[in-house]
């Protein structure tokens, strides 16, 4: 039930009744799937890999040479464009997912596991983000709560002298903690002075951002003893997530926190009362309020549960990506990815979990890429905001592809009146 | 007689007559002020005196730098500002407001007060330090006037950043390419233009969140300037990279004001830009047809489209006359100040300069004030890491950031947006 209340936010269906009769209830079917939100994601992503592509060709050296005697001989510039294309591509997918070159299914398959390396913030992240949209609010601030429960979790981990299980368990609490509480805050300020919580968490970032910059360069806080740089000692041994598939990947047992992540915010939205409350707030804040929700308290408890889950993502990045000691740049941008994530995954669990996992790929891959065929990674940041864009904007696909509106009937065909017949 | 008697009103009817309510904001954060002064100046003890240099080398009018020592000026200060707290508590008790002077003034003692702390057995260089706001302040202005214009209209604009990076890039490689400064200028609006476009036709033909527009924007951005940095920017930085830069030109009369002069009238071309830019945009936002045609739309807009004004029009011409003047500030990274390129050179400024739109309540003047305030503090965490302030620079550096989150909250004073702002219009 959930699952359709979502769509109802995004663009308005134009609001004509139609009246499947018997004979057009399958057409009527296959216009919804085909114009239905699925398929306009297949179609964002494809989208925004053909605007890659172009960019990618448009700045190949060797297509810029070929162009120069394009009406003299063509098939050199498109050969070129094909090559540079392919070979992004080609280096993308080697990356992120299968690599053919190394010997053996064990060997082939590590890029697929570094996927899900990259994937794991994202998708917390992205939890934390859709969260927060599903009860009306937009949570920029994941640059802050990671740093925080990133300091946090990391001060655990190697300042601390804890048994092996233990060490993990309250590292990871606290850092949670850390981002809830950052999250919190911007709830808090919202439900009681009506703050806007766009600015207010733009402005959590760079207060995060500069408290731990002070922290990591004062000695006695999180700067690694007799170092000069602003970067903290490595993680203790017992604090860290251990491999999942033994040393020769590096998949960590983080990934399985963000799976437990995904079920639990699946369970809080679709089975629990708290997670009702969120949805009706969501939908109309006044309509929950004369329903007797105390719509403040929504706010502050989303923000509380959506930076923990951030924070989630920076805990995994001090305890299972980097575990050689963080700077001030360990959120890697995440924060915001996790935004484009959550638009991607429609603010929904499962959809959030999948969109995590590709944009961790693109990630894995652009590294890759960057590489083998020296494009800059920065691409891969053109082709997530293409996706989102599209996917923000489903009427837009629906025009370039020409599909159809669901929810709509097909148009019925006119009646042709040829104007000759009345001309005299 | 009836035992039903009407159910008792929780709260008094208002009456017709204008009513004073009586707010504890002022004093209160004026008493937190004086406690930090108390704090900072008189407990935090700090011996020697402090000079505060007012002229330069090169300034027609020389005037003497002040010596003050700096415990007996701290005390001084802290009483004053005691006494002007208890002075604010007394207005409000009796009903009336404090005046906004008061409260500069208060501001500008409790700063000369900081300061004198702060730099202890040295020399504050006061032009440096407002040359310096100034320069910093240009981004954030030009900024501010996008998100100005685009939110009276009703389009939350996040992408301001987006936009001043864009016509940074664009307005380097287009002056570096051509050598021409004005082809960068206008390189620069056509980039902000093009980034308002997107950010128009998404929010206002599709209906998307302008909020998410723009963070997305900002991205694409970002990933777009980075991406042909390093592939083409970076293998013939010759050609593409190495704009000239404007010269600062010093107005004849004007220029010779002690302190201000320097300060104001020996800048470089986008800066005077900036001064007309800042005053047209107040004069037509608030004193002609346009501006008030924006602002209806930007309220109410099915009003608006009740009396006959084109509101998806009007939203999109202004949005991407925001974008062009956003794109300005861009040309100020490059052409006014660095000169060449770098990677996500704009660095947040775009943030600050949306701070700076609610910090200043939507006003064109008020939002230039709020954004001068910001580079003022910027600047001083730089004036100070000079001198060696007792302060972590990162605690300065985050001031903007926390005094823009006590505006929003309300504790400085109630900043509420246009009431249609970040909502798209879908005609009936």
């Amino acid at each position: 039930m959930s699952e359709t209340t979502a769509e109802a936010e995004k663009a308005p269906v134009p609001a004509t009744p139609s009246e499947p009769k018997d004979d057009q209830r399958w057409s009527q079917a296959m216009r919804d799937i085909v114009g239905g939100n699925a398929m306009i994601s297949v179609l964002a992503v494809f989208l925004a890999l053909v605007v890659g592509a172009v960019l990618i060709a448009f700045t190949d050296e060797q297509v810029q040479e070929t162009a120069g005697y394009f009406f003299s001989r063509p098939g050199d510039m498109l050969g070129a464009v094909w090559q540079a294309v392919s070979g992004a591509y080609g280096a993308l997918f080697q990356g992120s997912i299968y690599n053919f070159r190394r010997d053996g299914f064990l060997a082939g398959i590590k890029p697929l596991t570094d996927t899900l390396v990259y994937a794991t913030p994202l998708i917390v992240a992205g939890l934390g983000v859709g969260l927060a949209f599903r009860v009306g609010m937009f949570n920029i601030g994941g640059r802050g709560q990671m740093l925080i429960a990133a300091a946090g979790a990391g001060w655990v981990g190697f300042a601390l002298d804890l048994p092996p299980v233990l060490h993990l368990i309250v590292a990871v609490l606290v850092g949670i903690i850390g981002g809830a509480i950052w999250g919190g805050i911007v709830g808090l300020l919202k439900a009681r002075t009506g703050a806007h919580e766009v600015i207010v968490t733009i402005m959590l970032n760079y207060v995060a951002l500069y408290l731990i910059s002070f922290l990591l360069r004062t000695p006695g806080a999180l700067q690694a003893p007799g170092s000069n740089n602003p970067k903290t000692p490595a993680m203790k041994e017992t604090a860290i997530f251990p491999d999942l598939l033994g040393p020769q990947y590096n998949l960590h047992a983080g990934f399985l926190t963000a799976i437990a992540a995904t079920i639990f915010v699946w369970w809080l939205l679709n089975r629990s009362s708290l997670g009702f409350q969120f949805r009706a707030v969501g939908e109309n804040p006044n309509a929950a309020l004369v329903a007797g929700i105390n719509v403040k308290n929504i706010y502050v408890y989303t923000m509380l549960i959506a930076g923990g889950l951030v924070g989630l993502a920076g805990v995994n990045q001090v305890l299972g990506t980097v575990t050689t000691g963080f700077s001030s740049g360990i959120d890697a941008g995440i924060g915001f990815d996790a935004i484009t994530v959550a638009l991607l995954g429609r603010s929904k669990p499962v959809g959030i979990f999948v969109a995590g996992v590709l944009f961790g790929a693109f990630k894995a891959g652009g590294f890759s890429m960057q590489a083998a065929e020296g494009i800059p990674i920065d691409i891969v940041l053109v082709v997530q905001s293409v996706i989102v864009l599209f996917i923000a904007a489903p009427p837009l696909v629906r025009a370039i592809f020409r599909l159809p509106t669901p929810g709509t009937a097909p148009r019925r065909q006119l009646p042709i009146v040829t104007k000759e017949v009345k001309a005299k | 007689m009836s035992v039903l008697t009407e159910p008792e009103r929780p709260q008094a009817e208002p009456d017709n007559r204008a009513v004073v309510l009586r707010s504890w904001k002022a004093p209160i954060a004026l008493a937190i002020f004086t406690v930090i002064a108390a704090g900072l100046f008189i407990l935090g003890h700090r011996e020697g005196t402090t000079r505060f240099q007012l002229s330069q080398g090169s300034d027609l009018i020389q005037l003497p730098a002040p010596e003050l020592p700096t415990f007996a000026t701290g005390i001084i200060i802290t009483i004053v500002l005691a006494l002007m707290t208890a002075f604010a508590f007394y207005r409000v008790q009796k009903y009336r407001r404090v005046p906004i002077w008061f409260i500069a003034v208060f501001a500008v003692l409790f700063m000369t007060g900081f300061l004198t702390w702060a730099a202890a057995g040295a020399t504050v260089p006061v032009p440096g330090l407002l040359i310096g706001t100034v320069t910093l302040s240009v981004p954030l202005i030009f900024g501010a006037m996008g998100g100005v214009i685009s939110e009276r209209v009703g389009v939350v604009n996040v992408a301001i950043e987006g936009q001043l990076l864009a016509g940074a890039f664009s307005s380097a490689v287009i002056a570096s390419a051509t050598g021409n400064l004005y082809l960068g200028l206008l390189g620069a609006m056509v980039a902000g233009v093009l980034v308002s476009f997107v950010l128009a036709a998404f929010s206002i033909k599709y209906f998307v969140d302008q909020v998410i527009v723009g963070v997305v924007l900002n991205v694409l951005v970002i990933g777009l300037t980075s991406f042909f940095y390093s592939q083409v920017l970076t293998k013939d930085p010759g050609l593409l990279n190495t704009p000239p830069r404007f010269s600062r030109i010093e107005i004849p009369i004007l220029g010779e004001i002690p302190i201000l002069g320097p300060v104001l009238f020996e800048q470089t071309i986008i800066v005077y830009i900036m001064y007309v830019v800042v005053a047209l945009v107040y004069f037509c936002l608030f004193h002609t047809k346009w501006g008030l045609r924006m602002r209806a739309v930007g309220e109410h807009p099915t009003a608006a489209d009740t009396v006959g004004i084109n509101v998806t029009g009007t939203r999109f011409w202004n949005v991407s006359l925001a974008g062009a003047i956003a794109g300005l500030g861009g040309a100020y990274f490059t052409l006014g100040a660095v000169g060449a390129f770098g990677k996500e050179m704009t660095a947040g400024a775009g943030f600050i300069a949306l701070a700076a739109v609610i910090f200043g309540r939507w006003d064109p003047i008020r939002a230039t004030l709020a954004a001068l305030l910001f580079g003022f503090a910027t600047n001083l965490q730089n004036v100070l890491g000079i001198i060696g302030s007792p302060v972590p620079s990162e605690f300065m550096l985050m001031l903007p950031y926390i005094v823009t989150i006590f505006a929003v909250a309300g504790l400085v004073g109630r900043s509420r947006g246009p009431a249609a702002s970040g909502k798209p219009y879908i005609k009936a």
